[in-house]
């Protein structure tokens, strides 16, 4: 266990501590709200928009990072204003986002072709999908941690009425909660957050993080508070797991290790509430959480 | 691709195509998954099972990349990795029926996410294990024009083969399921049996479908096609042959662009795809808005067929 004090030792390890504990915070609580609403598919269109958006940037020549949050803050609020509820079917989505992530294989060719791009390409194309977390640098770090900071405090601040108008938007409505805005905003934070995310675990494998953490806790409690805060716990630790387990063993690639220890505090917690549903007599209480709502 | 010139003369053009063997390999590979991903994705788009075919192409990838990690071939990985996939979702209680495409309750979608980001993982470790296999990583996410090898396109004929017969016996049953769930059940139509059939045909259609337009691009192929011949007829027979032609028109084409330009095929398979949907949506969408009688008919998500005959 050797290798395990000297891990955070190494300068390489601290960035991605800094910046995976701040993306994976962000991501689970964010991705409770994503679960909640329903917006899982809204948060996959995102993460192919995010790898369009870095590798057009990359074309462009300008920095990836402009691209990945210009793209993803933009399609979330376009997302957000355009469609109502069930107002496209899934073929609609599919068939675009495709398109979406065409258009990204065109960025990445005419990189490759055109750009400064051509000894570097198969890495950055690598990093966008995959994600890169033990190459971030310090003031890369240092900025992620600031957004995703930024990011938490603005969910933190809308959380409330985001709650009411995500179980109930007529309801919400009526109480003079402004829901025609909270939408929207709320879908630019998941685009913002995907771009975070895509840096640390990359654009494919950042629907993981969004999911995974907020489906488990959904499984361990009923009270949404505690839901929302497991979530963001969960998800740090499936960081701070993956990260550590890819430190000891060279061969598994963090992002792996990330999506893996996810997954399995998925698959935990499925299997804990299935024993705990047995355990307790079929009552008003397990009724409600089986149904998968909430009454606050 | 920019050693071959396109002149004027179309029937020169396509005379050099075809003096590459490796581009008659892609037409065929090309020509079978259209016609296999044409039909089935008309079903495909009926039950609103799009999101279960991305799931299964998704899953194909980790199968592929970790056949070539063990020195498999990456078809063989494709074909078993969807096919075992589509039985366990058909074993899922609720995940077999039509129409649990996007929707279902959020953990739902959320546990298909999860399972996805998780497959891409896989395939992202047996790609890193893998030294020296990262120039093959875009091959199998975004697809190619130049790998078909000759053993994968009789692979592919057998297996397409093999799935549109079992589609022609299993198609008025699928059809009467897909439309009335309840109805065909009242009617001792084996729901269940119907159900799993198709998501096993959807398993060999996603994994052929992968090897021309990569992992994550199916929807050009299964998808977009199907969904734009439903948005100009309502009749099945025609919608399966239109979605078909469709297919077929976006594979050859995207073949051929890709084969004289510098930009791979995934890219101009999903363009083209995607130009006929917006196409047709917006002939539907003028149709539907000035009321042009002579349409092609009612769109067909909203029409039962006449009688009810199994």
């Amino acid at each position: 266990m050797t290798g395990l004090q000297g891990m955070l030792s190494h300068p390489f390890m601290q960035n991605a501590f800094l910046a995976g504990t701040s993306v994976a915070l962000l991501s689970g609580l964010v991705g409770f709200f994503v679960v909640l609403r329903g917006q899982v598919f809204a948060g996959d269109a995102l993460s192919h928009v995010a790898y369009a958006g870095a590798l057009a940037a990359l074309a462009a020549g300008v920095d990836l990072r402009f691209g990945l949050f210009a793209a993803t803050v933009a399609v979330g609020l376009a997302l957000g204003f355009l469609g109502g509820r069930g107002a496209a079917d899934d073929a609609v989505i599919g068939t675009t986002f495709a398109w979406v992530l065409g258009l990204g294989v065109f960025f990445l060719a005419y990189y490759t072709t055109h750009g400064s791009g051509s000894t570097v390409n198969g890495n950055a194309n690598v990093t966008v999908l995959f994600g890169s977390i033990f190459g971030i640098s310090t003031a890369a770090a240092i900025t992620s941690a600031w957004i995703a900071a930024g990011l938490i405090v603005v969910l933190v601040v809308i959380a409330r009425p985001l709650l009411f108008a995500s179980i109930d938007p007529a309801v919400a409505a009526g109480r003079g909660v402004p829901v025609r805005i909270l939408g929207p905003l709320f879908l630019a934070i998941v685009g913002a957050t995907a771009g975070e995310a895509s840096q640390a675990v990359g654009a494919l494998l950042l629907l993981g993080l969004l999911a995974a953490p907020a489906a488990a806790a959904r499984r361990l409690t009923d009270r949404p508070w505690a839901a929302f805060c497991l979530a963001g716990a969960l998800a740090v630790a499936a960081m701070w797991a993956g990260l550590t387990l890819s430190f000891m063993v060279d061969a598994l690639p963090p992002s792996f290790t990330i999506m893996a220890a996810a997954a399995a505090e998925y698959v935990v917690s499925a299997g804990v509430s299935v024993v705990r549903r047995r355990a307790i007599a079929p009552g008003p209480r397990s009724l409600q959480s089986a149904a998968g709502t909430w009454h606050p | 691709m920019s050693d071959h010139g396109l002149t004027w003369n179309v029937v020169d053009d396509i005379r050099q195509i075809f003096s590459y063997h490796f581009m008659v390999n892609a037409l065929q590979a090309g020509t079978i998954v259209a016609v296999v991903a044409g039909a089935i994705g008309y079903f495909v788009v009926l039950r609103r099972q799009s999101f279960v075919g991305h799931t299964l192409a998704v899953v194909g990838f980790p199968g592929a990349a970790g056949a070539t990690y063990l020195g498999i071939s990456a078809v063989a990985g494709y074909f078993a990795v969807c096919i075992v996939g589509a039985l366990i979702i058909a074993a899922l209680p609720s995940a077999g029926r039509a129409g649990s495409g996007v929707g279902g309750s959020g953990e739902e979608s959320a546990v298909i996410g999860t399972l996805q980001a998780f497959a891409l993982a896989c395939g992202f470790l047996f790609v890193s294990l893998y030294k020296g296999f990262l120039s093959g990583l875009n091959t199998l996410l975004f697809g190619t024009i130049t790998g078909v090898a000759d053993s994968q396109v009789a692979v592919l004929l057998i297996a397409g083969l093999v799935a549109l017969a079992l589609l022609v016996g299993l198609g008025r049953p699928l059809l009467f399921t897909s439309v009335d769930t309840d109805v065909a059940k009242a009617r001792g139509v084996p729901v269940r049996w119907v159900s799993t059939g198709f998501l096993l045909l959807l398993g060999i259609a996603a994994a052929g479908t992968s090897q021309v337009t990569g992992s994550l691009l199916v929807f050009a192929l299964l998808v977009a096609p199907a969904a734009t011949a439903a948005r100009l007829t309502a009749r099945p027979a025609l919608g399966v042959t239109l979605s078909i032609v469709i297919a077929l028109v976006v594979t050859w084409l995207g073949e051929g662009i890709a084969f004289f330009s510098p930009y791979p095929i995934g890219f101009w398979v999903t363009t083209l795809a995607f130009g006929a949907f917006l196409l047709a949506a917006t002939y539907r969408w003028s149709t539907d808005r000035f009321g042009v009688v002579g349409g092609f008919g009612n769109r067909v998500l909203e029409r039962r067929p006449a009688g009810g005959a199994v």
